[in-house]
C-alpha cells in the first residue's frame, strides 16, 4: 500500500505533534528572550543563559540533583538487579508472588502515597530530613524500574552459558561476574539511565523528603515559578532538555550502530 | 606402531571381564518432582570408550548427562568416575567438560578467549594458555578466526569453537549434548567423522547424547538405547541392528519387519513360527524361546529378496502385490502387501545401473529370506 497523506493523516500528524513539543518549543524560545517579560518577544538574547550561571541558588540546586541522581541510580540499580536475579533464578521459594508484587508496587504507587510514607517514616525514626532522605527515597522510588527492565533481559538469558562455565572450572560468584553480568550489562546500563532521569526530574518525592540544604532543581524550579516565571528558568529547563535528549540521541544511534554492525558480521559469517 | 584403526578393531573392553569401569551408573534414580527421568538406570562406560546415549526426546538421556556433568543430583543411587563418587562435587570440580547442544559461546568474548576460559579458571600460566589455544584453534582449523566473536562465524564454526573450548583442558571425558543437531545433513557427516578421529587421537572417554541413531551408529563404540528412564539395550552398534533384545529395540534403531506369532514347534534354536493366517516362518535364531511362546518375528528390510517368481529352494517365500516403490537412488524400497493385509518392507540395492527385471505397482510378488536372516523376540 502506498503512504498516502490524506487530509485526516496530516491533521492527525500535526496536532498530535503539535499536543507533544508546543509547549516545549515555546519554552525554548523564550530562553532566548531579550525581553523580562515571558510572554513578549524582545529580541534575540543568550544573557539568561548568563545569569542563570550567577545564580547561585539554582547551580546549588543542579548540584544537588546531579549527586542525588547519581548515587540513588547505582543504588538503585545494584538492588533491582538482585532482586530481578532472584525474581527470575529462584521460582519456587515460598511467598514469591508476594515478593514480585511488592517489588513492581511502586510502579503504580501514586507518588503522593509513597512520598507520604517515606516522610513519616523518616520522621518516625528521627532521621534529619535533606541529601540523605531524598536520596534513600529516590532508592525506593526507582528500584522498581531496574528490576523490571534486569527482569525482562534475564527471562531471555540462557543459562546454559552460566552452565557452560560452571562446566570449565568457574565457581558460582565467578562465573556471575565473568558471565552472567557482562552479558545482561546492557540491560543494567538502560536500568540505571531510567533510574538517573526519574530521579533527575521527581518533584513530588522530593518536596515530602528534603530538607534545608537539599533543594533539588525541580523544587527549586517549582518555587521559583510561584513568585513568577523567569526567562533564567526557561533557560535552565533548555539545557536540562538538551542535555536528556543528546542523551537519548546518543543512546539510542549507539544501539543503531550495534545492530547494523552485528547484521553485517552475522552476514559476513554466513558467507563464510 | 599400530594403526588407529587396528586398535579400535580390538577395543572392546566390556567383552573383558577384568576390564576395570570408568563411568558406573549404579541403581540411579532421579525424579522432578511427581516425574521419573531416569528410573533405577544402572549402567558401565569403560575408559576411551565412544559411548552414545540413544533415545526420542524425553526419555531421560540428557538428564544422565547432566547428573555426570554435576548439574542435576540423583534422588538415589551413585554415580562413580574413576572409583570415585560424584556425589556433592560441584560441576566446576569435575575433571569432565560438556559440549552444549546449544554450543553457550560467551557471547562478549572472542573465539580465543572462549577456549581459553576453561584453562584461566585452573591458574594455567599465561605463555601456556596461548600454546594451547594455539593448539585448540588448529585441530579445529580456526586459527584465522581467534578474534573473531561467536556472532561473527556460522554455525559449522561455533560448533567447532565448543568442542575445541570443551577439549581444552583436557578433561577425563567429555560430554556431548546432541552435539551435531543443530548442523545441516552434510556439515553433520562430515562431522562425525572429524569426532570420531579427535577422540581417538586425544584419547578421552566420549559420552553423547543423540537421538539421531545413524549418528549414534556411526559414531560410537556402544550404544545404550534409553526408554522412559531405562535401559533397553547397551551393545555394538552391530548388535543392536542385528541381534535387538526387544521389539522396543528392533523398531527403534532401522526398519524392520514384525511378525507376530507363536512358537509351533523348536529345537536347538531352529523353531518355525505360526505367525497366523497360514504364514509360517522358519528360522534359525529362536535362541531358547519355548514351543507355545509368544514371540516377534523382526527381519531387516535389506535382508528380504523380492522377486516375481518364487525362488526355487527358497525356505521362506510368501506372495503378495507390490504396493509402493520407493526409488532412493543407491537403493530401492519396496512396499509389498501380503494376502493376509501385512504389509513387508524390502530393499534393493542398485548395484546396477538398469535392472533387467523391474517389478511395477500392482504387480504380483514374492518375498524370500533365508531361514538366519531374521531374529526372534521374545520381549
Amino acid at each position: 500500500m502506498n503512504p498516502t497523506w490524506s487530509r485526516f493523516n496530516i491533521t492527525s500528524i500535526v496536532l498530535g505533534f503539535a499536543f507533544l513539543y508546543l509547549p516545549i518549543v515555546l519554552l525554548v524560545v523564550f530562553s532566548f528572550n531579550e525581553s523580562k517579560l515571558v510572554t513578549v518577544w524582545g529580541g534575540f538574547s543568550t544573557k539568561w543563559y548568563v545569569s542563570l550561571f550567577h545564580n547561585q541558588g539554582l547551580m546549588d540546586a543542579t548540584w544537588v540533583t546531579a549527586r542525588v541522581a547519581v548515587i540513588s541510580a547505582t543504588v538503585a540499580t545494584v538492588l533491582g538487579t538482585l532482586a530481578a536475579l532472584t525474581l527470575t533464578r529462584y521460582t519456587r521459594f515460598k511467598g514469591r508472588t508476594l515478593f514480585s508484587g511488592m517489588v513492581f508496587a511502586p510502579l503504580v504507587m501514586p507518588e503522593v502515597i509513597t512520598g507520604l510514607s517515606l516522610l513519616l517514616l523518616f520522621v518516625a525514626v528521627g532521621l534529619d530530613r535533606g541529601f540523605l532522605t531524598v536520596t534513600l527515597a529516590h532508592i525506593t522510588l526507582t528500584m522498581c524500574f531496574v528490576a523490571v527492565v534486569v527482569q525482562s533481559r534475564l527471562i531471555t538469558f540462557d543459562r546454559s552459558l552460566e552452565e557452560a562455565a560452571m562446566d570449565l572450572g568457574a565457581p558460582p560468584v565467578k562465573t556471575f561476574f565473568q558471565i552472567t553480568l557482562p552479558v545482561i550489562m546492557p540491560a543494567i546500563i538502560s536500568g540505571w539511565m531510567l533510574a538517573f532521569t526519574l530521579s533527575l526530574d521527581d518533584l513530588v518525592i522530593a518536596s515530602f523528603t528534603s530538607g534545608p540544604g537539599a533543594t533539588t532543581l525541580p523544587m527549586k524550579i517549582y518555587s521559583q515559578v510561584r513568585l513568577g516565571v523567569t526567562p533564567e528558568i526557561n533557560a535552565a529547563c533548555t539545557i536540562l532538555i538538551a542535555v536528556v535528549a543528546v542523551g537519548v540521541i546518543i543512546a539510542s544511534l549507539a544501539n543503531k550502530r550495534r545492530e547494523v554492525q552485528r547484521q553485517r558480521d552475522e552476514q559476513a559469517a554466513q558467507r563464510g | 606402531m599400530k594403526s588407529l584403526g587396528s586398535i579400535r578393531r580390538d577395543f572392546a573392553p566390556w567383552n573383558d571381564p577384568n576390564a576395570k569401569p570408568y563411568i558406573q551408573f549404579d541403581k540411579v534414580t532421579k525424579k522432578f518432582g511427581d516425574f521419573t527421568a531416569v528410573n533405577n538406570l544402572s549402567l558401565t562406560i569403560f575408559e576411551r570408550e565412544f559411548f552414545a546415549l540413544l533415545g526420542a526426546s524425553g526419555c531421560g538421556k540428557s538428564t544422565l548427562l547432566r547428573m555426570l556433568a554435576g548439574f542435576e543430583d540423583p534422588t538415589a543411587g551413585r554415580i562413580l568416575l574413576d572409583g570415585q563418587d560424584l556425589r556433592g562435587i560441584p560441576p566446576y570440580r569435575r575433571p569432565v567438560n560438556m559440549m552444549f547442544q546449544s554450543y553457550a559461546l560467551f557471547p562478549h568474548m572472542t573465539v580465543e578467549n572462549n577456549i581459553a576460559f576453561g584453562l584461566k579458571q585452573d591458574g594455567m600460566p599465561k605463555p601456556e594458555i596461548a600454546a594451547r589455544v594455539g593448539e585448540m584453534l588448529k585441530l579445529v582449523k580456526l586459527e584465522q578466526f581467534a578474534k573473531r566473536k561467536p556472532h561473527q562465524l556460522s554455525g559449522g564454526q561455533r560448533q567447532r569453537v565448543a568442542l575445541a573450548r570443551s577439549v581444552a583442558k583436557r578433561p577425563k571425558v567429555l560430554l556431548l549434548d546432541e552435539p551435531l543437531g543443530a548442523l545441516d545433513k552434510k556439515l553433520r557427516e562430515e562431522t562425525q567423522f572429524e569426532l570420531m578421529d579427535l577422540q581417538q587421537s586425544l584419547g578421552l572417554t566420549f559420552v553423547v547424547v543423540t537421538h539421531d541413531q545413524e549418528e549414534a551408529m556411526t559414531m560410537a563404540d556402544r550404544i545404550a538405547i534409553i526408554d522412559k528412564g531405562e535401559v533397553m539395550q547397551v551393545a555394538t552398534p552391530a548388535e543392536v541392528y542385528e541381534a535387538p533384545g526387544s521389539r522396543f529395540v528392533a523398531g527403534f534403531v532401522g526398519n524392520v519387519n514384525m511378525f507376530e506369532g507363536k512358537i509351533a514347534h523348536g529345537e536347538a534354536g531352529a523353531a518355525s513360527i505360526d505367525a497366523g493366517n497360514g504364514i509360517t516362518i522358519r528360522t534359525e535364531n529362536a535362541g531358547d524361546a519355548a514351543t507355545g511362546a509368544a514371540v516377534a518375528f523382526a527381519i531387516r528390510p535389506e535382508k528380504i529378496r523380492i522377486s516375481s517368481t518364487r525362488p526355487a529352494g527358497a525356505v521362506n517365500a510368501i506372495e503378495g502385490e507390490v504396493y509402493d516403490i520407493a526409488y532412493l537412488g543407491d537403493m530401492t524400497v519396496y512396499h509389498v502387501r501380503l494376502d493376509d493385509g501385512h504389509v513387508v518392507r524390502a530393499s534393493t540395492m542398485n548395484a546396477a545401473r538398469i535392472t533387467e527385471d523391474p517389478l511395477s505397482w500392482n504387480d504380483r510378488a514374492w518375498v524370500s529370506f533365508r531361514p538366519d536372516a531374521g531374529v526372534v523376540l521374545t520381549r
